[in-house]
């Protein structure tokens, strides 16, 4: 199945038989008081940076989220879409819970964004899924309810069918623009978690065929050496059937990581992309001061 | 064993999480004769700040947190009756959950590990939870403080919303309100009109400690 997302001029498309698709994670203020901060005041500034590290980084979309305290998150998400348009032609994957800043960011895009994220709740898939179906959008589904978030990967199967229903069946969303998030929790409060992870995204693959992408900088939370284990996992997660992540663009060791299973899960044929990878990095090594 | 010696290794133990020592330990220091209080001030509520310590120094990390705080809460079964007994004070309680349309815990967990390793009473409502449950667990437990936690900016603006719950139920004035989460900001618990926020959980601690003698010594009489 494939998922295209598409700016005014690029497309891109998620696939198992194509290459991972790198989400940059960095467009966003939790945990960055600098960031947060500046966001409050309206300088977005440092947007522009984020935007060039990432794409320099190998980021083949961008996530935007304007989720700084006391701000104005919609007007910050509108114009957070515009500057970034202008300077990338990547997709963009529009990230807040808030509905009115989905649809003000909605409104700004050019092209076909991914709307990021709604769960199982009813209220959520009601206020969510109408907007993503009017703007054709693809969605991230994630397979939680009022209730919990699901341990068992059955019941995480059983709230991602739930999405995709609805989005299909009540909102006539394509299924193929139906992303599903399996969760990825942090491995230091639990060993077990990655396991769960792994799991769903078998059970997914198995039954919907949908794509998938999950924030893949959970794992590694409180621990030490996280790249290290993000980079370990990544690999896990992609032969299990992942198509996408939500990380560190900007990190070299996590990029090479994804790259090199597109290679070794054959999905670079002749493993052309991986030698030209090589061989603009000797290129830009030999150029370099 | 001397009472030195075995406090030392009841405090080493916890340190490094080890539950099935801590508590045969905490057993026969109390068979030999060492105090409730004796076990728990001098080598317990210790060796959780030394915990709290290493992890605000990136020394320790999130699972050696929450091997340490259970270690730690496995000896406070067996020592709690008997603290109730010898009439002990309590630092204080604590009520603490995450707001209403939130499921993030790993935080909350933490704080609650060096409340408890503090020697705070922590009745902990979990995630998701509403107005009205914080206000009937205020009125019910009466603690000294009451923690609101959530990580997402969307969720954030329940704490107002809690806030005005036990304002309306009359318990504002009975009860501190702390705030905290990864968005947070001192500047947004201001807002909201916290009592106190705090960047982490032993930053938590201290905050809540500062803010019960604040609040103890204004209600004595001038």
């Amino acid at each position: 199945m494939h998922t295209t997302l598409r700016s005014a001029t690029r497309e891109v498309v998620i696939g198992p038989d194509r290459p991972f698709c790198v989400i940059g994670e960095r467009i966003n203020p939790t945990g960055r008081k600098v960031f947060a901060e500046q966001l409050r005041r309206g300088d977005l500034s440092r947007v522009e940076i984020d935007v060039a590290q990432q794409v320099a980084g190998g980021a083949m979309v961008l996530d935007v989220n304007m989720g700084a305290p006391l701000a104005d998150e919609a007007e910050l998400m509108s114009a957070a879409v515009r500057l970034i348009q202008s300077r990338t032609d990547l997709p963009l994957c529009l990230d807040s819970s808030i509905v009115g800043v989905l649809e003000a960011g909605l409104a700004a895009y050019q092209g076909k964004a991914l709307v990021n994220s709604v769960t199982a709740e009813d209220e959520r898939l009601e206020a969510i899924l109408p907007l993503v179906a009017r703007h054709g959008a693809a969605v991230i589904g994630l397979p939680n309810d009022e209730q919990e978030i699901p341990e068992d990967p059955r019941r995480r199967l059983e709230l991602a069918g739930k999405i995709i229903d609805v989005a299909t069946g009540r909102y006539g969303i394509p299924v193929e623009d139906v992303i599903i998030d399996p969760l990825a929790m942090p491995v230091g409060a639990d060993t077990s978690v990655v396991l769960r992870t792994l799991e769903t995204l078998d059970l997914l693959r198995e039954r919907y065929g949908v794509n998938t992408t999950l924030g893949a900088s959970n794992i590694s939370f409180g621990m030490p050496d996280r790249t290290a284990l993000t980079a370990a996992f990544l690999p896990m997660a992609a032969a299990a059937g992942l198509t996408s992540a939500i990380m560190d663009a900007r990190s070299p060791e996590l990029v090479r990581a994804v790259r090199a299973c597109d290679l070794l899960l054959n999905r670079d044929e002749w493993g052309a992309a991986w030698i030209a990878a090589h061989r603009a990095g000797a290129a830009a090594a030999t150029a370099g001061p | 064993m001397t009472t030195e010696e075995l406090l030392r290794q009841l405090y080493d133990q916890t340190l490094t999480g080890n539950g099935p020592a801590v508590l045969d330990l905490t057993r026969s220091g109390l068979a030999g004769g060492i105090g409730p209080e004796t076990l728990l001030y001098e080598a317990l509520i210790p060796a959780l700040e030394e915990v709290g310590a290493r992890f605000e120094r990136g020394d320790f990390f999130v699972p050696e947190m929450l091997i340490a705080g259970k270690a730690m809460a496995g000896a406070l079964e067996v020592l709690r009756p008997l603290l109730a007994e010898t009439g002990a004070e309590s630092i204080g309680t604590v009520v603490m959950g995450t707001v209403k349309g939130d499921v993030h815990d790993i935080g909350k967990n933490l704080v609650n590990i060096m409340f408890e390793g503090a020697g705070f009473r922590v009745i902990d409502l979990g995630v998701q939870v509403a107005p009205e449950k914080f206000v009937e667990a205020v009125a019910e437990h009466q603690p000294d403080i009451v923690g609101f936690s959530a990580f997402l900016t969307t969720t954030m603006p329940m704490f107002k919303a809690n806030i005005h719950a036990l304002t309306k139920a009359g318990l504002r004035d009975r009860v501190i309100v702390m705030v905290g989460g990864a968005p947070v900001t001192q500047e947004y618990a201001d807002a909201v009109g916290a009592d106190g926020y705090a960047a982490d959980a032993s930053a938590a601690v201290v905050k809540a400690k500062q803010l019960i003698a604040g609040r103890r010594s204004a209600a004595l009489p001038a």
